[in-house]
């Protein structure tokens, strides 16, 4: 048999460093760099993009990711990723940030640049966790979620609710698209993918700001299996942050 | 062709001096007393195709600093001292990623919301590096408006030059006064040299990063912070600058800096008209500091008097320099009251006389 009868269909995406991750087993981060990077590839962005990677477990995506990063302190994704994309409009930028890095620390970074219609994009984690520390509460843990800043579990009274950033973003005039999406099953992955590209899109065509949340599992700071992680994403976190399209203005044809 | 004479408000002067040294991006937070400053650059920048923007916080602003040095441009923030405050976090980030940027600060009394009058007592925290890690920041003192058309020049040539953050420090006063200025020529911002660290896009070459943490088992940031130190030691060595004002016979010097020493120097005439021999040693750079000079200067029969609008904070620097080789006095009025130039000759008449009635005897 010749090598021609051989076809490659599956690689990895150019935008992504042919190096090995520090996740953990099961986490999200590794399927949620690869749908960007696939996305980035199939829409010819690569060599024009700039990233910003958030504090937290993607904090070294910069090692990962094979093109253009600069790293923003804690929470300040957005307003760095602001300063580039001012001086670079005709590039790609894109942020990458965690529910700590987004919704706790960098609430006013985020939702200013959103209500500026800054022409970005941002992938938003949220694994109802924080993830790098070492599992304390994070603004999206669920109530009785027990991290190891909330023992006896997220208590309403002490703590308040569960943060949904992504509907606080869609009341402001700036947002043109905000999906949430998960990736615990193939099929989350593949819609994932579909919001990404139109999120992305979004930013190609100058419309304003664009959001991606993915419900991401954290198996070790959960102290879950991956296999419950998934689970857990099914079963309790999508009661408090349902899947679907939170604002969509693009007019895109799915 | 060179520029005609102007009169212009301070904070107005280092806008447009800004816009002439190349800068087009300017992000900011309003705080009195230096909102003439950003409100000067809300409509010119957009005059020279450049872009203002009210951050929603001193925090934001200075990222969005951090983010456009990052794709290459020159940028500037502006701010007075609890702003500059909330800057800190974003500067000690410039520094660990060797990211070029300016910082005004134009200063105010403190501590906490202190008030809005004049004042400078940030010189700790602008000359130690006032947030975070080992680093250091070029910090550039005008006494006239004139001056700080200049050095607003030469902070961005030193940012871009060293790739640091540089801070323009003034005070209520210089920013709100007006004087005569003749401005710098304009710089076309494209005919500045192209920097090979910015992110660009990875077009035509191997992706960048621009990053300060380093995680490495060996010794990485420790190199890095050697890297920072090595670069420090060549501004140290190449960027001093310092005024002297009738030194020669001096029999007593004043030290002083920004308003202080326009204060100061009045007095200074004062005494000479009394054929008093008192001269004036003014530093333009606070970091670094020029101590040699001073030290040059520092003799057993010189007395040396440090005049601050603080209760005391350069004159620790002058301390390091002077050692035991003169006595020193020391006279501050802070809180955001300025002293009158009577005031500071009734301090150097004091100190030469030795009776302590104004200001006090500072023990190495």
């Amino acid at each position: 048999m010749s090598e021609a009868a051989y076809k490659q269909v599956f690689r990895r995406p150019e935008s992504l460093k042919d190096v090995p991750t520090h996740y953990c087993p099961g986490c999200g981060h590794s399927v949620a760099h690869r749908l960007v990077a696939e996305v980035l590839d199939e829409m010819g962005l690569r060599e024009q993009t700039i990233g910003v990677p958030p504090v937290g477990c993607a904090v070294l995506a910069y090692n990962y990711f094979n093109f253009d990063m600069v790293e923003a302190p804690h929470g300040r994704a957005l307003a760095v990723a602001t300063g580039v994309k001012r001086v670079l409009p005709d590039k790609f930028v894109l942020t990458y940030q965690g529910d700590g890095d987004l919704a706790a620390i960098g609430t006013a970074e985020t939702i200013h640049a959103a209500n500026r219609g800054e022409n970005i994009s941002c992938i938003f984690i949220n694994n109802a966790i924080y993830g790098m520390t070492g599992g304390q509460m994070a603004p999206t843990t669920l109530i009785g979620g027990t991290s190891t800043t909330t023992p006896g579990g997220r208590d309403a009274s002490r703590d308040g609710k569960p943060i949904d950033i992504s509907q606080m973003l869609a009341v402001c005039d700036g947002t043109v698209f905000i999906e949430r999406c998960t990736l615990n099953s193939f099929k989350g992955v593949k819609k994932a993918k579909k919001a990404i590209r139109k999120c992305f899109q979004a930013q190609v065509d100058g419309l304003g700001f664009g959001l991606v949340e993915l419900l991401s599992p954290c198996p070790t700071n959960m102290k879950q299996t991956p296999q419950q992680a998934w689970e857990f994403i099914d079963n309790e976190m999508m009661a408090t942050f349902p899947l679907g399209v939170i604002k969509d203005t693009t007019g895109y044809e799915d | 062709m060179p520029s005609e004479k102007v009169l212009m408000r301070g904070s107005d002067t280092l806008a447009e001096a800004a816009v002439r040294a190349g800068c087009r991006y300017f992000f900011g937070y309003p705080i009195t007393p230096q909102n003439e400053l950003p409100e000067y650059l809300s409509w010119r920048l957009p005059e020279v195709g450049g872009t203002f923007i009210q951050a929603e916080s001193e925090v934001s602003a200075i990222n969005m600093v951090l983010g456009a040095a990052a794709a290459g441009a020159r940028a500037l923030t502006s701010s007075s001292s609890p702003g500059v405050s909330l800057k800190q976090e974003g500067i000690s980030y410039l520094a660990g990623q060797e990211l070029p940027a300016v910082i005004a600060n134009m200063m105010r009394g403190g501590p906490g919301l202190g008030n809005i009058a004049a004042s400078a007592a940030d010189y700790f925290q602008a000359t130690r590096g006032g947030a975070h890690g080992d680093y250091r920041t070029p910090v550039l003192a005008p006494d006239s408006c004139q001056e700080l058309a200049e050095l607003t020049f030469t902070a961005f040539d030193l940012a871009d030059k060293y790739r640091t953050p540089v801070m323009l420090l003034g005070d209520g006063l210089i920013g709100q006064v007006m004087e005569p200025v003749v401005l710098p020529d304009p710089i076309d911002p494209a005919d500045l040299p192209p920097k090979d660290y910015i992110v660009d896009g990875c077009a035509g070459r191997e992706p960048r990063a621009i990053f300060s943490m380093l995680l490495g088992q060996q010794g990485e940031l420790m190199q890095h912070n050697f890297k920072l130190q090595a670069k420090y030691d060549e501004i140290t060595a190449n960027e001093l600058r310092w005024d002297e004002y009738l030194i020669e016979d001096a029999e007593i010097i004043a030290v002083a800096y920004g308003s202080a020493s326009r204060i100061i120097r009045a007095a200074v005439d004062e005494l000479r008209a009394e054929g008093i021999k008192a001269g004036l040693f003014r530093p333009i750079t606070l970091w670094p500091y020029p101590k040699q000079a001073l030290r040059d200067l520092a003799k057993s029969d010189v007395k040396i008097a440090v005049f601050e609008l603080s209760a005391g904070q350069m004159v620790e620097d002058v301390m390091l320099s002077v050692g035991e080789r003169a006595e020193i006095d020391f006279y501050g009025v802070p809180g955001g009251v300025i002293p009158t130039p009577a005031d500071a000759a009734a301090f150097l008449r004091s100190s030469l006389a030795g009776d302590g009635k104004v200001g006090r005897r500072i023990a190495i």
